[in-house]
This record gives C-alpha cells, sequence and structure tokens, in this order.
C-alpha cells in the first residue's frame, strides 16, 4: 500500500474535497486537465529530478550521460569532421596538435572524429538493448507472478532454459547468422537473453506483492488482471526494474565492445570497439608511442559505463516513495542492497 | 519434497535435451547451413565429388541426404554418447579437443571467481563494519570504478604492460613451448606462470560488484536484534563478525556465486582470445571463424552444460544451507 497511501492525501490537497473515501477513482474527476498534468509533472518530472540531484552520484552519473549525448548531438549535426584514413600525420600522441586532440591511428584517421562519430549508434544500441531486457523481464516476471499456476510454470520454464543458454556465445552464432548492422536490432541480439534472470528475480518479488490486500481488494472488486498488473504490482517492482535497466544497458555496452573487438559483429562505420581491435592487431601492443590508440577507445567505454553505473545506484532514491516525499537526503541509498540480485543476471 | 528433486533433475535433462535441439537448429539457420560451406571445402581439399557425402557424413555424424527428422535422430543419439563428430579445421575428434581445453578454461574460471568473492567479501565487510568512513568511501568508489571497467580491457592493458613492454609474463598459450605436458613442477610453474595474466584480468572487474554486495548485505544484517543481543551476551568480536555477521551476510551471495561461474564459463570466448589460451573459450572462437560446425557445437553444449549443473546445484543445495527457503513455493493461480 505504500504508494496509493501516499498518494491519497494529495490529490485531497489538490481537489480541495473533504474526506474521499471512496478511493482515487472518484476524485480525479473533479480534477481538471491542467491540474491533473501539473500533478504528472509534479510527481513524474520535478520530484524525481530534486530527489536525484541532491544525491551526488545520482549527479555526476546523469552529467556523464549527458555528456555523452552531447557528443552525439555532435555527430548527429556533423559539428566535427567525419573520420577518414590520411586525413592527419600519423600516430600523432594526445592533445599533440590540438587540431586532433585525441591524437591519431596509424593511417592517420582522427581518433576524436572515431570516438564521436560512433557514439550515436552506440547510445542507441545501449537504450534498445536495456528497454529490451528490461521490457520481456517485466511482463514475463508480472504475468508469471501474479497469474501463477500453469501460466506461470510454462513462463517461468521459458525463462529458466533460456537462461540456460549461454550469452556470449549465443549472440556470437546469431550475430553471424543475421548480420545485424541497425544498432537498434543489434542491443536486441546482444541482450537476446539477458531478460531470463531478471525475470526470474521480478517473478519472486511479484510472488510476494500479490499477497498484498490491495491487490486482493481489485482482484475481489473485479478489476481485469492486466490492469492489476499495471496499476498494482509494476509501480512496486519500479525502483529494482529502473535499477536494472541500467545494469541491462551496461552489459549491452560491455559485450557489444567485447563482441566488435573480437571483431565478431558486423560493422559498417569503426566505432570503439572496431577502433580498440584495430589498434590491437595494428600493433599499438608493442610501442610507447602508440598507446593513445589503445587507450581512446578505452577511456569511452568505461566512461560510458560508470555514468551508468553511477545512475544506477542514485536511481534507487528517485523511486523510493519514502525518499521522494520527504525530499530529503538523509536516507541511505539501499541500491547496494539490491546489487545482491544481480547475481541472477549475466555480469561482464 | 522428494517430489520437488525428481522435478528438478528431470528439468535438467529436459533443458540440456532442449539445448541440443536448439543446437542442432542453429547449425541450420547459419549462412549456407552446415554443409555447403564444408563441400565446397572439401571439393578444394581434391576429395572426388563421389566421396563428399561419406566424408561429410563421417565428420558430422549425420547423412546430408536423409530426411531432416533422420539427421535429427542420428545428431541427438550421437551427442548422447558423447561423440560430437570430428572437427573440420583441426582434423581431430571434437571429444579430445574439449577435452584437453576444457581443464585450462575451469582452472581459469574457478581460481578467479574464487578469488573475486574471497577479495570482495573481505573488502565489503571490512566497508560494512566501518560504514561511512573515508575508507568506506573512498571503496564505495574505487567498487564503482572498478565495475566499470571490462575484464578485455584490463586483459589488453596487463598484456601491454606486464608482457609486452616489460616482459615479465608471457604473452601467450598455457604453457612454454619447451615444457612436457606432464604433471611436473616446471609444467606446473609454467602453466602458473601462463595463467597468472587472464586469472588477474579475469578477477579485477568482478571484484567491486561482489564488494558493493558484501557491504549491503552486512549493513543489513548489522542492524538485526540478534546481532545486537549477540553484543548484549558479551560474546568476542571475532565471534560476532564471523559467526553471526559474516555468514548471514554471505549467505545470499552464494547462489550467486555458482551462477557467475556458469556465465564466466561463456566470458572466456573473449578472454582466452586475447591471451590466446587454448581453453573452450578460445577453440569456440576459432571454429567460429573457420566455420567449423561440429567443434562450435560442442564447446556451445558444454558450456550450456556446465551453467545447467551450476544452476541446479545452487538450486538444491540453497534450501539446505539456509533453512528458512523451502524448495518450491506456493503455487495458487489467480
Amino acid at each position: 500500500m505504500k504508494r496509493t497511501e501516499e498518494d491519497d492525501p494529495r490529490t485531497l490537497v489538490t481537489d480541495g474535497a473533504g474526506v474521499d473515501w471512496r478511493g482515487s477513482s472518484t476524485s480525479s474527476v473533479t480534477v481538471t486537465r491542467e491540474e491533473r498534468l501539473r500533478e504528472i509533472y509534479e510527481e513524474s518530472v520535478r520530484k524525481p529530478f530534486i530527489v536525484a540531484w541532491s544525491d551526488s552520484r545520482t549527479r555526476l552519473g546523469l552529467l556523464i550521460i549527458g555528456f555523452y549525448f552531447l557528443i552525439a548531438l555532435v555527430a548527429i549535426l556533423g559539428l566535427w569532421r567525419e573520420p577518414s584514413t590520411s586525413q592527419a600525420p600519423r600516430y600523432l600522441m594526445l592533445f599533440e596538435n590540438m587540431n586532433y586532440p585525441l591524437g591519431t591511428t596509424a593511417s592517420g584517421t582522427d581518433l576524436a572524429a572515431l570516438i564521436i562519430h560512433s557514439t550515436p549508434d552506440i547510445l542507441l544500441m545501449v537504450t534498445s538493448g536495456g528497454l529490451w531486457a528490461t521490457g520481456i523481464a517485466v511482463f514475463v516476471g508480472t504475468v508469471a507472478g501474479y497469474k501463477g499456476g500453469s501460466v506461470g510454470r510454462v513462463l517461468m520454464s521459458i525463462s529458466d532454459f533460456v537462461m540456460a543458454i549461454p550469452g556470449l556465445p549465443l549472440v556470437m552464432i546469431l550475430a553471424i547468422t543475421f548480420n545485424p548492422k541497425n544498432p537498434i536490432l543489434l542491443g536486441i541480439i546482444i541482450n537476446i537473453n539477458y531478460w531470463a534472470g531478471l525475470g526470474r528475480s521480478i517473478h519472486s518479488q511479484v510472488l510476494t506483492i500479490r499477497e498484498n490486500n490491495y491487490v486482493e481488494a481489485s482482484r475481489t472488486m473485479g478489476v481485469s488482471t492486466p490492469r492489476i498488473i499495471l496499476k498494482d504490482v509494476v509501480p512496486n517492482i519500479m525502483p529494482y526494474v529502473t535499477v536494472n535497466f541500467v545494469f541491462a544497458a551496461r552489459y549491452v555496452v560491455f559485450a557489444s565492445i567485447g563482441l566488435f573487438f573480437l571483431g565478431v559483429l558486423p560493422y559498417s562505420d569503426q566505432n570503439w570497439g572496431v577502433t580498440l581491435n584495430f589498434a590491437y592487431s595494428g600493433g599499438a601492443l608493442f610501442s610507447w608511442s602508440a598507446a593513445h590508440w589503445l587507450l581512446v577507445p578505452m577511456v569511452a567505454i568505461i566512461g560510458l559505463s560508470i555514468g551508468l553505473i553511477l545512475l544506477g545506484q542514485g536511481m534507487d532514491r528517485v523511486f523510493n516513495p519514502r525518499v521522494r516525499t520527504r525530499l530529503a537526503g538523509e536516507s541511505e541509498s539501499t541500491a547496494a542492497v539490491d546489487e545482491k540480485d544481480t547475481g541472477m543476471t549475466e555480469v561482464l | 519434497m522428494s517430489n520437488y528433486y525428481v522435478r528438478r533433475t528431470a528439468r535438467v535433462f529436459a533443458t540440456i535435451f532442449a539445448v541440443a535441439t536448439l543446437t542442432f537448429g542453429l547449425i541450420r539457420l547459419l549462412p549456407g547451413g552446415p554443409f555447403t560451406q564444408l563441400r565446397a571445402q572439401l571439393l578444394r581439399q581434391g576429395v572426388p565429388a563421389s566421396e563428399v557425402d561419406a566424408r561429410i557424413a563421417n565428420l558430422q555424424n549425420i547423412n546430408p541426404n536423409a530426411p531432416l527428422w533422420q539427421q535429427y535422430l542420428d545428431y541427438m543419439s550421437s551427442v548422447a554418447q558423447g561423440n560430437f563428430g570430428e572437427s573440420i579445421s583441426l582434423g581431430e575428434p571434437v571429444a579430445l579437443i574439449i577435452a584437453e581445453a576444457v581443464p585450462w578454461t575451469v582452472f581459469v574460471v574457478l581460481v578467479s571467481t574464487i578469488l573475486m568473492f574471497a577479495f570482495g567479501i573481505f573488502l565489503g565487510s571490512l566497508q560494512a563494519y566501518w560504514e561511512g568512513s573515508r575508507f568506506d568511501k573512498a571503496f564505495s568508489g574505487l567498487s564503482i570504478a572498478l565495475m566499470s571497467i571490462p575484464f578485455y580491457v584490463v586483459a589488453v592493458i596487463s598484456l601491454y604492460v606486464f608482457a609486452y613492454q616489460w616482459g615479465w609474463l608471457p604473452t601467450a598459450g598455457t604453457v612454454g613451448a619447451s615444457v612436457e605436458k606432464e604433471l611436473s613442477i616446471p609444467f606446473l610453474l609454467s602453466a602458473l606462470e601462463h595463467s597468472i595474466l587472464p586469472i588477474f584480468s579475469y578477477t579485477l572487474g568482478g571484484i567491486g560488484g561482489q564488494a558493493l554486495a558484501m557491504r549491503g548485505n552486512s549493513i543489513q544484517v548489522l542492524g538485526n536484534d540478534y546481532v545486537r543481543v549477540a553484543r548484549l551476551r558479551g560474546l568476542a568480536d571475532r565471534r560476532i563478525a564471523t559467526r553471526y555477521v559474516a555468514r548471514n551476510a554471505i549467505l545470499p551471495m552464494y547462489t550467486g556465486f555458482l551462477l557467475l561461474l556458469g556465465f564466466r564459463l561463456s566470458g572466456t570466448v573473449i578472454l582466452e582470445q586475447i591471451f590466446s589460451y587454448t581453453g573452450l573459450g578460445y577453440y569456440m572462437f576459432a571454429a567460429l571463424k573457420a566455420n567449423d560446425y561440429p567443434l562450435m557445437m560442442a564447446t556451445f553444449l558444454v558450456i550450456t552444460v556446465a551453467l545447467i549443473v551450476g544452476v541446479y546445484i545452487a538450486d538444491l543445495t540453497y534450501s539446505k544451507i539456509d533453512p528458512r527457503i523451502s524448495a518450491g513455493g506456493s503455487d495458487e493461480a489467480y
């Protein structure tokens, strides 16, 4: 009853009515559209943002992710030159020539251009992979957990089976089979079986949620199953899901760059992983003078995943209703406690 | 309750069966199918066209002209007997290659996962003990930083620094070329020397996540009443830390350990490639590159079976270790 209890007093204030014992469904009729919109803005944009911003980790995470989006914007708007071979002197070091601040490769390609122009695709891939994994996991976990019985058993057997298939090797085979160049499709393929572990832990959480008395009340009132799942069950697992969205996204970063690095995934333009691969096979290992060729894509990868992890750690507070209503930064984040559940999903 | 164990065991076999079927399907999904490439390759090698089909049947235990269900039955029965056919690229029985590769991979994965948990638990419990201190803050930051470094980045950097630039450790392989493959001290030393870098890079990145998990668990346990009661009883700090806190905090990580073992097996595809460490993952990748379907599918199956068994053991033993958890659970349908 966590969320609804806290929502009710607020609706009372906004419509100015007396004691509303019939529940929020009738009170919402008297609220004008403008008030509703304002409340939605207040509830889902302003407050979460204030809470998120008050935590230094989330703030840093948001800044880092924002920076990557900025880079993506630079690439989309064409504000930086396109990468091409022999566009600059070969093997320029970091900051040696400020026209090419990140240096150049053995073929005289601007490293900064390589990194910048692959950012949009990587962000697309990461987002699609994260959405896919969490979306399927939430669907399977809530339906199986709430419905229980044979539906639950079948869904859980399917996810057990999917979980048993090793991720990276399967992705490699699928990548060679389908040869996906589209970053959105690539994100989905990389996380093709990531949802299973997550779905399993959501399932076990829903098993306890469904025993709550407000869920039982909805059921006796004859509310349809999809509505119960959407309104009563999903809000409870949202914090967990968001944190895991971030972890799924990080897995996409790690796995995709790793597979690009191996040269398994198809690519049309050089991205961070392919650059790493070229540097590795292009002899950057043997000399100090080419070390930046390896380091630049590595820093790009690590930066993005630090941003994602910080965001995931702080995200927990945003969705924790107890923290949100207080709007105060006293309570300790429990993200680290949730961490133990990520043992169910793949880690690289 | 015994009914649960029977069902759970049956599911292991059902899953392995399903994955074997899936691999059969995957072979047929791959571009050009399993036979086109092989046929072209055999013809290039000068095998007469009339003998090609027989050679393929010999290599893969599948008669390419038989109907699909017949191929399926042949494939499944030979897999059940542990016969994976003959590797196309290496010209050796697949079972032999795998038997040689598995110990290396198991060694690296097992040692690195144990080290990862040991360091993680140690650091995490210290952090929880001094919660909020400068040490705790510094190591939480460090843990997050470690979590964001993929193991292959650690691998490439350590290879660059320790092997190529400073030359302290070998750059590739499982043992030195001059060392006899027998159980002797030089062999063990050489194997150890070659495994340091793979184990190091596979361990380092994982420590952060485990430390954070252990820290969270310990803080939760420390807040429990029974810990306070133990303090009131005047028990020694050491006893409280090991018997009361550590035990309960490590408990939730136990399942994670077994599952991670399985998952990390598949990560060796990248790890062993970087170090040219001839384990399971190395051969899987080599087979993929060379379109060596029998070898590829066998490595895939072996990794999968390891994963399934890991989950199975985790499921079965968890209720034994933690009596609060009962196997099975309520199953009422709504």
